[in-house]
């Protein structure tokens, strides 16, 4: 079960930093915008506290607007939760690129799983073709592969999608500290505060962000109705989305959908500081490395090779 | 004092609104192309970023890039003002304000070319230092913002000062102004170095993530802010009372020569470690100069722009063509080219192009980024021709003064 309360205040190490705005002064500034003629956002923007920093109540407030909206909006019952991380859990990913056969059914679990756009298409996962002769080569790899079967003799297969790391380039980059790494170390942005700057996509080094260049489109019978609140609830128009470990999933004990949905058994997920997870034991008895190591971004997403 | 500010604000609109045919058709055509891009921008804004040609592979372009060459006009101030103030050589000194008006137009540019670029403007807010929720220390961007404003209030505040003295015949108060001028030095300075830091702390991104980055960045804005200026300074020669020595428009041009050496020194050294070590960094520099798998978009830019930059660094160099009016000239003119393409889209495109996963998308800015772009030109070309407008004759009204008043009133500070 879910528990709404208090969540998502277990933030990056800035909680020092914290600014607590009083709903008082924000109401003040508000009107004082209004008088100077400012545009409408800003009164808004104002009063609305940075995520963290909502009280169980607001937060509370929060989640049930926005299940207002969109049950409105898709015309059915809408979940939004914040379901918080769960004690000494950090979540990790393995990926067998021995067993990976190219299908990309993870890539559509994904787009379903997660609310992305369908028009223009948004995929949080990009399964790239590489050649058996070349090894790993980014430079060489190819994202739009489309044979009329898979796998195909020459070829192997390195799905990416954002590798959580656990000193994401991204989250500092963020002029506006809408996007950090929760405690159990998934990476989450807040749709409500993201400028649309695109700063993190220049940073990040596996091309996990993407941007919503148009309006979302998505129909009301795609609609998955199960929500957290920093993960795949829908996005608005310009603002940058992620891979979040599918967290409305994960947090509540299930498996993410690509985990799921994977015929070949090639994806694999855990919690790192658990010695009797699956996860620690494939890092024990099998040989694991990371994507572009050489620049110390740590990620909590494992590529190996178990066969 | 009230009054005065109200009469200084009277006069300043009166000579803005006031002009001959030439300035209206100027300012007439200015105007459409704010219209035309206020409307490419309203499309944009509607249907989102997607009516541009910048995707998730190249999520940074057009937009980017013209701010970043114009943070390097911004600096232009500085190479006047260093000498006329540090080392007080007079034949500068009484140009320098137009450096400042430079300043103030291109940083104006440069926040609404930021503003075009972003996906949620009504959040702009966020950005607002205690307001909002500025990433202090932690974003270069954030820092970005902080200095840019605070380099367009300095400006702002030593001109407002200068032509409201100059307005009511005073004289400037010397202890209040040069502190704030020679400050102006180091805060030129440091809006490069943020924005260089904002590329070249990416380390996901190899074109950007170098060292060199922010030395080239000054190097460069030293050549193709003053450029600007160079030519400003002979068409007012030309066209109104105000003189400007031959001798002051050659130092500044023989300034530029040794800043674009050192652009160019920086700029070898860094296609020597590109290509000698070969390694899989040297995609994007290859992208640009010679382009990848036939995709070539870059290349006859990037080829003009070291063509321009290297022959105006010898037109400048040679003191006999930096003396003729005609060299110089087009001294500038390829100068301002060679940086434009440089610090723009040259620099932006090629450190996104082939994106982090290798994949190459071939970026051409669209009809609406295009006339976004120009609009947002014209608007700072506005601003531009509106404060030189206000100055110009507030400017000779001090020139029109005996030779000795003039040395009396900027001489002695006020008390």
């Amino acid at each position: 079960m879910s528990k709404p309360l208090s969540s998502g205040r277990d933030g990056p190490p800035s909680t020092g930093r914290r600014r607590f705005l009083t709903t008082g002064t924000a109401a003040m500034a508000a009107v004082a915008a209004g008088f100077a003629g400012a545009p409408p956002g800003l009164a808004e923007f104002l009063i609305r506290k940075q995520f963290r920093e909502l009280s169980p109540k607001e937060l509370d407030d929060m989640l049930r607007d926005l299940e207002r909206e969109y049950s409105k909006r898709y015309d059915r019952a809408v979940s939004v939760t914040a379901t918080p991380p769960i004690e000494n859990v950090l979540f990790g990913y393995g990926l067998d690129l021995s067993r990976c056969v190219g299908c990309r059914r993870c890539v559509y679990a994904c787009v379903h799983e997660n609310n992305q756009s369908r028009a223009p298409q948004i995929h949080w996962i990009r399964v790239l073709q590489m050649h058996k002769e070349r090894g790993i080569e980014l430079t060489e790899s190819d994202p739009y592969y489309d044979p009329p079967t898979v796998p195909e003799e020459d070829s192997f297969y390195v799905p990416v999608a954002c590798q959580q790391c656990r000193k994401p380039p991204c989250t500092r980059v963020c002029p506006v500290k809408a996007t950090w790494q929760e405690k159990d170390g998934i990476v989450v942005i807040d749709y409500d505060r993201c400028i649309g700057c695109r700063c993190c996509m220049s940073a990040c080094p596996y091309g996990a962000r993407h941007f919503n260049w148009s309006g979302p489109t998505i129909t009301a019978k795609e609609i998955n109705a199960d929500m957290h609140v920093l993960g795949n609830r829908p996005r608005p128009k310009g603002v940058v989305e992620k891979c979040t470990f599918c967290i409305q999933r994960v947090r509540k004990g299930r498996y993410p959908a690509c985990v799921e949905i994977c015929p070949v058994g090639a994806r694999k997920f855990g919690n790192l500081l658990d010695e009797s997870d699956e996860m620690r034991y494939l890092m024990r008895e099998k040989r694991v490395f990371v994507l572009k190591e050489e620049l110390g971004t740590a990620p909590k997403f494992y590529y190996f090779y178990a066969t | 004092m009230i009054r005065k500010t109200f009469q200084f604000v009277v006069g300043c609109t009166r000579l803005a609104t006031g002009g001959g045919w030439a300035y209206h058709t100027w300012m007439t055509l200015l105007t459409l192309l704010v219209v035309s891009g206020a409307a490419a921008y309203w499309q944009q804004l509607r249907d989102g970023l997607i009516v541009t040609n910048m995707r998730d592979q190249v999520s940074w372009a057009f937009y980017i890039g013209n701010f970043t060459f114009l943070v390097g006009v911004a600096a232009a101030a500085i190479l006047l003002v260093i000498p006329a103030y540090v080392y007080n050589w007079k034949p500068i000194r009484e140009i320098a304000i137009f450096g400042e008006l430079l300043a103030i137009s291109a940083i104006v540019m440069c926040l609404l070319f930021v503003t075009v670029d972003i996906g949620r403007p009504d959040r702009v807010w966020a950005l607002l230092p205690i307001i909002g929720s500025l990433n202090i220390p932690s974003s270069l961007l954030g820092w970005d913002v902080l200095v840019l404003n605070g380099y367009l209030v300095l400006n702002a505040v030593v001109v407002a000062h200068f032509l409201y003295s100059g307005f009511h015949r005073q004289p400037y108060r010397t202890g209040f102004v040069v502190p704030l001028l020679l400050f102006s030095i180091p805060a030129a300075v440091s809006i490069h170095t943020v924005t260089a830091f904002v590329y070249a702390g990416m380390a996901a991104r190899p074109f950007w993530n170098a060292s060199i980055l922010a030395p080239r960045f000054l190097a460069s804005a030293f050549c193709s802010g003053p450029a600007i200026l160079l030519i400003l300074f002979q068409i007012l020669s030309r066209t109104t009372k105000i003189k400007i020595k031959d001798e002051a428009i050659w130092k500044i041009a023989e300034l530029m020569a040794y800043a674009m050496f050192i652009n160019l020194f920086l700029f070898g050294a860094e296609i020597f470690k590109e290509y000698y070590s070969s390694t899989h960094h040297l995609i994007h520099t290859q992208y640009l100069y010679s382009g990848v798998d036939g995709h070539r978009a870059l290349v006859p830019y990037a080829w003009a722009s070291i063509l321009c930059s290297v022959v105006a660094f010898l037109l400048f160099l040679v003191p006999a063509t930096r003396r003729n009016m005609l060299t110089l000239n087009l001294g500038c003119l390829l100068i301002y080219t060679g940086v434009y393409i440089e610090k723009g889209m040259a620099l932006v495109i090629p450190g996104m192009t082939p994106d982090t996963l290798g994949e190459l998308y071939e970026y051409v800015p669209t009809m609406i980024e295009l006339r976004v772009g120009a609009g947002i030109f014209a608007v700072g070309f506005i601003v531009f021709t509106v404060l030189c407008k206000i100055a110009i004759p507030i400017l000779q009204e001090t020139h029109d003064a005996p030779a000795g008043t003039t040395e009396e009133r900027t001489a002695v500070p006020a008390t």
